[in-house]
């Protein structure tokens, strides 16, 4: 009895830690491994500055890391309008995904039928490229907002469809039969048993459809081309292409680069957060 | 020697002086699996209102697991029936709150503290969280984790892990435990810590175990009776007593009397695996 209590806080599988060949032994290598990405990325925008002012390259065609990092600084007043109105259209795409995905995979494992029916055009609308049904749903759809916020969501919405409806299907049979032992009812199992256990595979769907959500709205407003005060980072892209500031343009595609890292993060951080105390994906953390 | 062996054995004590009616009767149950396999034939038995230890004994793929679920009322059988003759439900409903599970796997959620997986039964029912609070923490003290209440399932080892999963099975006060190869997935020595904590409790709350293994040492060991059932298709084969005091301790686990049952449900066992059902397909 006493020797298992002992056993309590080691509970780290020896599985958990990498093999012994690939662990790094001394504190000078484990910095080194902390920092090796650091040091990559400063290697690579050192490299890219030194040939940018050796070569002389003009800055229409290629300018250096420090001079996009002043563009988007003193820039960032025109780009803000931009990024906001982009991230509203990738955040309430990912909402209406992240409900709308969840209620669909409910409604696939309640029935058979909806999902044998309707399971074929969710894969033919994840599988058909956004950029070729954007300009149609952009002619179809008369308010452009709404159309690209269709756009976001069809890229955004599998996802959480299938990872929501794997969730749901893959509960422990064992625990099923005990909820059956008891008499639980079918609103007890599916909100005491069948959604928590659904929730990582929801959780890595939702990971997944955050960064599709912010690339389906930047295709849909590459296609829209819209102007005026309603567009997008693409559309500042745009611009500032056909004007050849080139600078602006890397500073705005910089800036969807740090809010698609944004949500990453966000939502691993949710997910970590959710999972702390039971899913393997949040141990160590 | 065998005089005093016999008066200490609750089965003989309460069958002499109570009118027999028993907790289950299967009578005549068969199984015939959807593809056509026959899993059970024939199974008549009776497990009495009196706490005994009752092993289901027999290789694996015999059937022994299908039984105990067709008893739980988590399967049905596909002829003859199950009977409670003491139960106040009637004979076709299940009897939900009599019956304790304990699976082969802890089947804990890990989403949920030890309290919690221990509480699921009273809160399936319908009871507040703060009215189970003193039979949770009852019945974990009888596994020896009041300490982990709000531990989670995988800062557990597996032997704690079986040990919540007891408590859940024991926290509605059933009158019949069913195990279902509970400790076989664990290591020895914790195997043989837990046989010893099952007995104890096993004896201190007047519960009747249906325990199925594939051991027959640990039959032997824990058993005041060991049914042991032939495969192709599951049918009874024997129907042994144990007939050694309880409680029994690690000296019984060395002794002869111990040898001398373990060696003839081994040949009983064997004698069942060389004779396979005449007409089994």
């Amino acid at each position: 009895m006493s020797d298992e209590m002992l056993e309590v806080g080691v509970n780290v599988p020896d599985d958990m830690s990498p093999p012994p060949s690939r662990t790094f032994q001394s504190s000078a290598e484990k910095w080194l491994a902390f920092a090796a990405p650091y040091l990559f990325g400063l290697f690579f925008l050192g490299g890219w500055e030194a040939i940018v002012r050796i070569e002389q390259i003009p800055v229409y065609l290629l300018p250096g890391p420090l001079l996009i990092l002043h563009t988007l600084i003193t820039d960032f007043a025109i780009l803000l309008p931009n990024l906001i109105v982009t991230l509203r259209t990738t955040l309430l795409a990912f909402l209406a995904a992240a409900f709308g995905g969840l209620l669909l995979g409910l409604l696939f494992t309640f029935s058979r039928w909806v999902e044998r029916t309707l399971f074929p055009y969710a894969v033919i609308l994840q599988v058909t490229p956004i950029v070729a049904i954007a300009p149609l749903i952009i002619i179809w759809v008369n308010n452009t907002q709404i159309a690209l916020l269709i756009c976001a969501w069809i890229v955004a919405f599998f996802p959480i469809v299938s990872n929501t409806a794997v969730g749901l299907n893959s509960t422990d049979r064992n625990l099923i039969d005990l909820y059956r032992l008891y008499g639980a009812s079918k609103v007890q199992t599916l909100f005491l048993l069948k959604l928590p256990s659904a929730l990582p595979y929801y959780l890595a769907g939702l990971r997944i459809s955050g960064g599709l959500a912010l690339i389906g709205a930047v295709v849909a407003e590459f296609v829209a081309g819209t102007g005026g005060t309603q567009s997008g980072l693409a559309y500042r892209i745009l611009e500032s292409g056909y004007r050849l500031e080139i600078p602006r343009m890397f500073a705005a595609l910089l800036l969807i680069s740090l809010t698609g890292i944004t949500i990453f993060v966000c939502l691993s951080l949710l997910s970590n957060f959710l999972l702390r105390n039971w899913h393997e994906s949040a141990a160590g953390e | 020697m065998t005089q005093t062996v016999m008066e200490l054995t609750p089965s003989r004590v309460a069958t002499e002086s109570a009118v027999y009616r028993p907790l289950i009767s299967l009578k005549s149950v068969g199984k015939v699996f959807r593809n056509g396999t026959e899993a059970l034939r024939r199974i008549s038995l009776d497990i009495p209102s009196h706490p005994q230890f009752v092993s289901l004994l027999g290789p694996s793929g015999c059937g022994k697991s299908t039984l105990l679920r067709i008893i739980s009322g988590l399967d049905t059988c596909s002829s003859g029936s199950v009977e409670w003759p003491t139960s106040m439900h009637d004979v076709q409903a299940r009897p939900l709150e009599q019956v304790g599970f304990v699976f082969q796997e802890p089947t804990l959620q890990p989403w949920s503290t030890v309290f919690d997986n221990v509480y699921l039964p009273m809160r399936l029912k319908g009871q507040r969280r703060k009215d189970a609070h003193d039979r949770v923490m009852e019945v974990l003290k009888l596994v020896h984790l009041d300490g982990f209440a709000n531990n989670y399932p995988r800062q557990l080892s597996g032997g704690m892990k079986m040990r919540v999963s007891v408590a859940r099975a024991l926290v509605m006060k059933p009158k019949l435990l069913l195990m279902d190869e509970p400790f076989a997935a664990l290591d020895e020595i914790t195997r043989l810590q837990l046989n010893n904590d099952l007995l104890e409790l096993w004896q201190a709350q007047g519960l009747t175990v249906i325990f199925v293994t594939h051991s027959i040492y640990e039959s032997v060991y824990l058993s005041d009776r060991i049914v042991v059932i032939g495969a192709r298709p599951g049918r009874i084969v024997a129907d042994i007593p144990i007939d050694a005091p309880y409680p029994r301790s690690e000296e019984f686990r060395t002794s002869s009397v111990y040898n001398e049952h373990c060696r003839h449900v081994s040949a009983q066992l064997k004698a069942a695996m060389g004779r396979p059902g005449e007409s089994s397909p």
